[in-house]
């Protein structure tokens, strides 16, 4: 029954990931190569959200998401819609680490020699081509630190999502120990079980830094 | 659009979360800034059994969510009879307790591993030429050893104490009425979003901010003798050397 939320509370922290990644990427573009506004808005968004607690700003979303979407479909007269606490807490999170990511992937855009990307220019590449071919390949090498540990980070940061109703691991738990009787043994399951998922992700990570820099001097050493 | 009146209603209400924020927050930090000095010299010291014993418990901590932790001990140790038979008994029970326990516990973890970095460091022939000129081991680390991490660590552990405060939020989940559960009933109460949530990310973006600006003062008056205009490749070298990549 825990190990059901153990599926939950991956498939929640993968998809955020994924979420994350994503705003990162688009954050960091717009820090490094965006113009005045788009700059702006990037450190705006950076700055705050840096600044506040994660819990704050997933009951914002939650909440706020809901009242959206209810003023959304009054207009249209669809009638009262529940914000699904899976999507709430899956952009959440996403919205939270994006910010975390975007000044990895930044410092990970800034790494990558000037040159090469001229050189891409030099060719006739067009920007996709430059930014898929040459920018990608060559920062992931340098992001995959930043990214590791934003992932241990957002792994544990899932637990949260229990407090919006979400049917993770921790939520689990509360139920099985209200049941039960026995708490302490299902919540120190709970983080027996977070503390094997962080160790295999280091592992797995240390293998994909290896793989990343095969090809650099001291690759992966440094 | 911002309904002012209901601010001002619950504003008494956001002044004391604010301050039982900043009473856990400090509590917290007193308690785990003194652990974590000791543990990170024993986390550093030669003798690998005692340095192991420390890196499995910073370990198991960090890697394990805070949530999870503080509910261990909140709800936890009620399952286990000896515990609510014994004299600690009322302190488990109290909400302040396990919560000043879990947030201590958890901010012992990272800053152990903070300090000890910054304390393997420090350059070998620093620590020879003390020892070497006559000091005790005990000066060694108090003159020598201590000043040096501290300054290396500071930007880190001021980090650290900015996760900290975020993290009191959480206490709001064992029924301390800190800003974030004041917000929460202020939701609650009145289903606004501004006035609620939005005052208390106000008061935690000037938290933040606050902390922040003490550490650059802190870090301005400890690294004092870095700021001196140098040449920028030596500047930047001694910026490498002071705040070195710690896995």
């Amino acid at each position: 029954m825990i190990l059901e939320g153990l599926r939950v509370t991956l498939d929640v922290a993968s998809v955020s990931l994924a979420i994350a990644c994503v705003i990162g990427l688009i954050g960091a573009s717009a820090k490094v190569y965006g113009g005045k506004a788009a700059r702006l808005s990037a450190t705006a968004y950076t700055t705050t959200v840096r600044a506040l607690p994660d819990l704050l700003v997933m009951l914002v979303v939650f909440y706020g998401g809901q009242i959206l979407l209810n003023s959304i479909s009054e207009t249209y007269g669809w009638g009262y819609l529940d914000v699904d606490p899976y999507i709430a807490g899956v952009s959440t999170i996403g919205f939270v680490f994006g910010a975390y990511l975007t000044e990895t992937f930044r410092g990970a855009i800034l790494s990558v020699p000037a040159g090469q990307i001229e050189a891409g220019f030099a060719y006739g590449l067009s920007r996709f081509q430059v930014a898929f071919y040459i920018l990608l390949p060559q920062m992931i090498r340098h992001a995959i630190p930043g990214l590791t540990n934003t992932w241990l980070v957002m792994l544990k940061a899932t637990a949260l999502v229990s407090i919006i109703g979400l049917d993770d691991m921790v939520h689990r738990a509360g139920l099985a120990s209200a049941a039960t009787r026995e708490p302490f043994t299902f919540y120190a399951l709970v983080g027996l079980i977070y503390l094997a998922v962080t160790t295999c992700s280091v592992l797995l990570f240390a293998r994909l830094e290896k793989l990343s820099s095969r090809g650099v001097r001291n690759g992966g050493a440094a | 659009m911002i309904d002012w009146e209901i601010i001002a209603d619950n504003l008494p209400a956001f002044a004391g979360g604010l301050v039982n924020t900043l009473i856990l927050l400090g509590t917290v930090m007193v308690s785990g800034f003194a652990i974590s000095v000791p543990l990170a010299l024993v986390r550093s010291s030669r003798s690998s059994y005692v340095s192991r014993a420390v890196w499995l418990f910073t370990y198991v901590i960090r890697g394990t969510p805070l949530l999870v932790q503080l509910f261990v001990i909140y709800y936890g140790m009620a399952q286990f009879e000896f515990v609510r038979s014994s004299a600690l008994w009322p302190l488990f029970r109290s909400p302040w307790f396990c919560a000043w326990l879990a947030l201590t516990i958890n901010t012992v973890a990272y800053t152990t591993e903070i300090f000890a970095g910054a304390i393997r460091t420090t350059a070998p022939g620093e620590i020879e030429a003390a020892r070497s000129i006559g000091l005790s081991r005990a000066s060694v680390v108090r003159y020598v050893i201590w000043p040096s991490a501290w300054r290396r660590a500071l930007p880190q552990y001021g980090n650290e104490v900015v996760m900290m405060m975020h993290a009191t939020a959480l206490a709001s989940t064992v029924t301390i009425v800190e800003v974030m559960r004041v917000a929460r009933d202020v939701y609650t109460n009145y289903l606004v979003l501004t006035e609620s949530f939005g005052v208390a990310a106000a008061i935690y973006l000037c938290l933040t901010i606050g902390l922040t600006a003490l550490f650059r003062r802190l870090e301005k008056h400890f690294l004092r003798h870095l700021s001196r205009s140098e040449a920028p490749s030596a500047k930047e070298q001694t910026a490498e050397r002071l705040n070195p990549k710690v896995a």
